[in-house]
């Protein structure tokens, strides 16, 4: 490589910053430090044409490196972000949140709080309305902690409760608490965007002092209105709300559907299976196969012994009754080429065999029927577990000899 | 001290400054009515000057300065680097004869100083300068709006128009364009006419009198010195007397944001020493250090190369006549012949004679150095033979060490200085407080920096790579023996390889594209390209210059060959 020999500013400083770069990627914090030393005289130089500036690069860095430096106190830590906060007002709300966050990860609540207090009372000019969403969401995380606040309270009444005691302060407390935090949420979820936390405190709080129509109301906003980027977990707590008032099993069905729809793979989609076998339509049945086989497409269920006892059940069902064999055909077509290899091995035999016998029973009934008594999964275990005498091995096998020729139609 | 006349009242020849800037007699405090008119050099360098404080006089007065021109300023940084120099071990010489002589000429030849013009001509251009709205009166002028907004140090606080509508006159001399008097009308002069003082020509000058001395400093040592911090260049200004205030404008003539390149502050000095009228320069024979012999020997050894490739330089050098006095003397004004950079032409030399020997071309050195090292297996008696190979390892290792250090050390350059510098008074507490914040910050994050303390600058040494015999390891190659590369015929030593490749059969018209050839790092061999990346990097040069010389050299010395070949070629075609 060519080695210039010459060097100005500019060049100079992007050779430091790339150095910091290295080292941070390598977790060498002193090495960083040593070189961000260097680099801070870019603070004299304006670099308004470009994206990011000195200013936000020193900021940036600097957080790293004091959050992770052995060496490193807390008091140093808030001390350079009080130093960040003045070098460039147009960042100044993203500084002070940023600063909130690593004091909430510190354990540090009441100086969270108070910053987020004193950031909201800021004002500048017309950068107050230029950081207008940062501004949204220092508020939204004030109302948070008052939330959380809120929660300590409420915790204590009812130790006092249970007691006998009753305290009013505390009650009184409490509804300040509620008031604050109540506002500020409500403000944020307005907003479309992901707010998980926000609509998680919100809702408990209006359960809580009983306004489910207010709830129920909020968690449809948030799963439905398509301004608000498509977020699984709306669909999550619009059901477990459901749930939780004792809806019917039919919006608690319909609130799933959507749910499978956009996670296959939803640790949900046992429940959701089995209110759906349970269900006396038939289109629910088929759903239910829908949703149990495409939750197995997932590595992560592999082992699940619940979900392939689900399958399970519903396959011996559809076989026994000998009614919509198509079902599983529909199913299995587009799975057959891949599944056995992922889940029928000799080797997952082995495994399953050895490591949990409950799965190995759930899967080796599945096996047997859709690939037929002589696949390596259902002859190993089915023979591992006829050794061991155990009577529900031997009874499966006898299941699925006596339907052997089911596999016959399915595989066709 | 110009000021020779002799005192009306007492006939004394002791005369003082007032603050009003008259001549007052020292021995009988004889005020006169002369006051300066010329550019009184000893303002500064003689510090014995004394001035009557008027008692109703505060102190405050003091810190609007005091009226300077933009020629004081960079003679303070000569006297800076040439005392630096000194210190370096540079005869004294230099700064007090030498250096002062070629700048006094200098000022007088660029009527800047020890001339008849009266003081008031600079005010009155600078006044003509900023009434003349009409750009059209001297299309090649640059008008000041035009100047403040490019930044050559890009990106300086405040650069932008914003500073320049704000601009007022503090007095009649002194605008707050500058802290100077001239700071504006320097930047405006049309530079094709005279020489205008930069930074690098600084540079210039000392290289300049070094030569004229025939110091044992070349060019690419005086530069690395400069960046390393033993001569003063970088924020040089901040050693400028309280007084001086330093502020717009000044900051774009004498603040430095790059390295001094060679090839420029190389031309501007014979450019200077055209422009001075300079005679012939004191001759460069064979006993001096910038001769082709003697700096041969010293790159032969910081390379680590064999001391008996020395006869084969010198052959080389007395082969084309490179050593000869008229070649390597500069003749000031004389357009005819090449200008010589006394190193880069010693290490062209040497890679040359390493071509001649070794061929280099990626087989026969290796070749070559496997015989060598069946030699040294077997014959340990009578001193180890050169081998390619083994040189090549302990070199590489050793520059791929400094050369990661000096990467990080350009990683971790420090530009900035404690002096804070603003365009006006009007963004000087932005100025001094982000001043501050770095501090802090680099106080802070220096902390965390653990053991690793910004080490001192590292003394000056005339040596960048250093081996020693003392090595039992056998890295030190000085004492090792060519014989495995030689051969005798008709008792004189040849060289046992009997091809030559040339970098290039034809050289390029320098005046027009720059260079003699042009150097690209795939088209050659990777040892010659190694061997023109050591010397880059001791040279602290591209490599391209190298080749460059190599070419050149080539092309004497094929010179009867090539021109045969030529010959041949045109019958060919007939």
């Amino acid at each position: 490589s060519s080695h210039e020999h010459k060097l100005n500013f500019r060049q100079s400083k992007e050779a430091c910053l790339s150095y910091i770069q290295d080292a941070l990627l390598q977790k060498q914090w002193k090495r960083a430090a040593e070189f961000l030393t260097c680099y801070v005289e870019s603070l004299e130089k304006d670099y308004s044409r470009e994206q990011i500036g000195p200013s936000e690069m020193i900021w940036r860095i600097g957080t790293e490196i004091l959050w992770h430096h052995s060496q490193s106190s807390m008091k140093e830590f808030n001390c350079f972000m009080e130093q960040m906060k003045t070098l460039g007002v147009k960042r100044y709300l993203k500084v002070c949140l940023e600063h909130v966050f690593h004091l909430l990860c510190n354990g540090q609540i009441d100086e969270a709080y108070q910053n987020l207090s004193l950031a909201e009372s800021w004002r500048f000019g017309e950068q107050t309305a230029i950081q207008d969403k940062e501004m949204k969401l220092i508020e939204a995380y004030r109302g948070l902690l008052d939330y959380y606040s809120w929660s300590k309270q409420k915790n204590i009444l009812l130790e006092h409760s249970e007691d006998g005691f009753s305290d009013l302060a505390v009650e009184q407390e409490m509804h300040s608490y509620f008031r604050k935090a109540a506002v500020s949420l409500k403000e944020i979820i307005k907003i479309p965007g992901v707010w998980d936390i926000f609509v998680k405190c919100y809702v408990d709080l209006l359960e809580f002092y009983g306004d489910h129509n207010e709830a129920r109301q909020v968690l449809n906003e948030y799963a439905y209105n398509s301004k608000f980027p498509a977020n699984p977990n709306a669909h999550v707590y619009l059901y477990q709300f459901l749930k939780r008032q004792g809806e019917s099993k039919k919006s608690l069905i319909s609130a799933l559907k959507i749910l499978h729809d956009i996670v296959p793979s939803h640790e949900l989609m046992i429940d959701f299976n089995t209110m759906l076998q349970k269900s006396k339509k038939r289109k629910k049945h088929l759903l239910g196969l829908e949703v149990i086989f495409a939750a197995l497409d997932y590595a992560g269920w592999k082992e699940n012994a619940k979900a392939w006892s689900c399958l399970a059940r519903q396959v011996k069902q559809i076989v026994t009754s000998e009614k919509h064999l198509d079902w599983i055909k529909q199913e299995w077509n587009s799975r057959k080429d891949w599944w056995p290899a992922f889940h029928f091995s000799r080797f997952l035999a082995k495994r399953n065999w050895q490591e949990n016998e409950s799965l190995s029973y759930e899967k080796a009934l599945v096996a047997g029927i859709l690939l037929g008594k002589d696949c390596k999964y259902f002859k190993y275990v089915s023979h591992q577990g006829c050794k061991a005498q155990l009577k529900r091995f031997r009874m499966l096998k006898k299941f699925v000899n006596r339907h052997n020729p089911v596999y016959l139609r399915i595989s066709g | 001290r110009d000021f020779n006349e002799r005192c009306a009242q007492c006939s004394e020849v002791n005369w003082g400054l007032t603050d009003g800037g008259r001549f007052y007699c020292r021995s009988c405090h004889n005020v006169t009515e002369k006051t300066r008119e010329v550019v009184n050099t000893d303002f500064i360098t003689n510090s014995r000057v004394q001035t009557i404080s008027k008692g109703s006089r505060k102190q405050e007065k003091n810190d609007a300065g005091c009226e300077w021109y933009i020629c004081e300023g960079f003679q303070l940084v000569l006297k800076k680097q040439a005392e630096a120099l000194e210190a370096l071990g540079v005869c004294p010489q230099m700064k007090d004869e030498i250096l002062c002589n070629f700048w006094r000429c200098y000022l007088q030849k660029s009527k800047q100083a020890y001339c008849k013009r009266p003081a008031g001509e600079t005010v009155k251009a600078l006044s003509e300068c900023e009434s003349s709205t009409d750009v059209d009166s001297d299309p090649e002028r640059p008008s000041l709006l035009h100047l403040l907004s490019l930044s050559e140090s890009e990106g300086d606080l405040q650069t932008d128009c914003s500073f320049a509508s704000s601009v007022s006159k503090v007095s009649d001399s002194t605008s707050v364009y500058s802290g100077s008097v001239d700071g504006s009308l320097y930047l405006m002069k049309n530079q094709k006419e005279k020489l205008t003082m930069t930074m690098p020509m600084t540079l210039s000058f000392c290289y300049m009198a070094l030569l004229w001395l025939r110091e044992p400093i070349t060019l690419s040592e005086l530069l690395r010195f400069v960046v390393e911090g033993h001569v003063p260049y970088l924020n040089v200004f901040q050693h400028f007397p309280e007084k001086m205030k330093l502020c717009g404008l000044d900051l774009r003539i004498f603040c430095v944001e790059s390295w001094p390149v060679y090839e420029e502050v190389f031309n501007k000095m014979h450019e200077l020493a055209a422009f001075l009228d300079l005679p012939r320069f004191p001759d460069i024979t064979d006993s001096c250090f910038l001769h082709p012999d003697m700096l041969c020997m010293k790159y032969l050894m910081e390379a680590n190369l064999p001391d008996e490739l020395h006869n084969w330089t010198c052959r080389v050098v007395k082969k084309i006549g490179i050593g000869e006095v008229d070649f390597l003397t500069l003749m000031p004004g004389n357009k005819s012949t090449r200008k010589v950079k006394y190193d880069v032409l010693a290490a062209a030399v040497i890679v040359v004679v390493l071509k001649l020997l070794f061929l280099l071309d990626d087989h026969y050195e290796w070749l070559l150095s496997e015989f060598a090292e069946e030699r040294n297996k077997n014959n340990t008696e009578g001193g180890p033979y050169f081998e390619f190979k083994k040189w090549y390892e302990v070199v590489k290792q050793s520059l791929d060490v400094e050369q990661k250090k000096l990467d990080e050390e350009r990683a971790k350059y420090l530009w900035r200085c404690e002096k804070p510098l603003f365009y006006s008074v009007k963004n000087k507490s932005k100025v001094l407080k982000r001043r501050q914040m770095v501090v802090n910050l680099q106080s802070q994050f220096g902390k965390l920096s653990g053991s690793v303390r910004r080490a001192e600058k590292p003394n000056p040494s005339s040596f960048q790579l250093s081996w020693s015999e003392e090595n039992t390891d056998g890295s030190c190659f000085h004492r090792h023996s060519l014989k495995g590369v030689l051969q005798e015929k008709c008792g004189l030593l040849t060289a046992m390889n009997p091809d030559y490749w040339l970098c290039t059969v034809k050289l390029c018209n320098e005046k027009l594209c720059g260079h003699l050839a042009h150097y690209r790092e795939v088209e050659f061999p990777q040892s010659y390209h190694f061997v023109l990346g050591l010397f880059s990097f001791l040279l602290r040069i591209q490599p391209s210059y190298i080749h460059d010389e190599v070419c050149m050299i080539e092309h004497k010395l094929f010179n009867k060959k090539l021109y045969k070949k030529l010959k041949y070629n045109t019958v060919l075609r007939k």
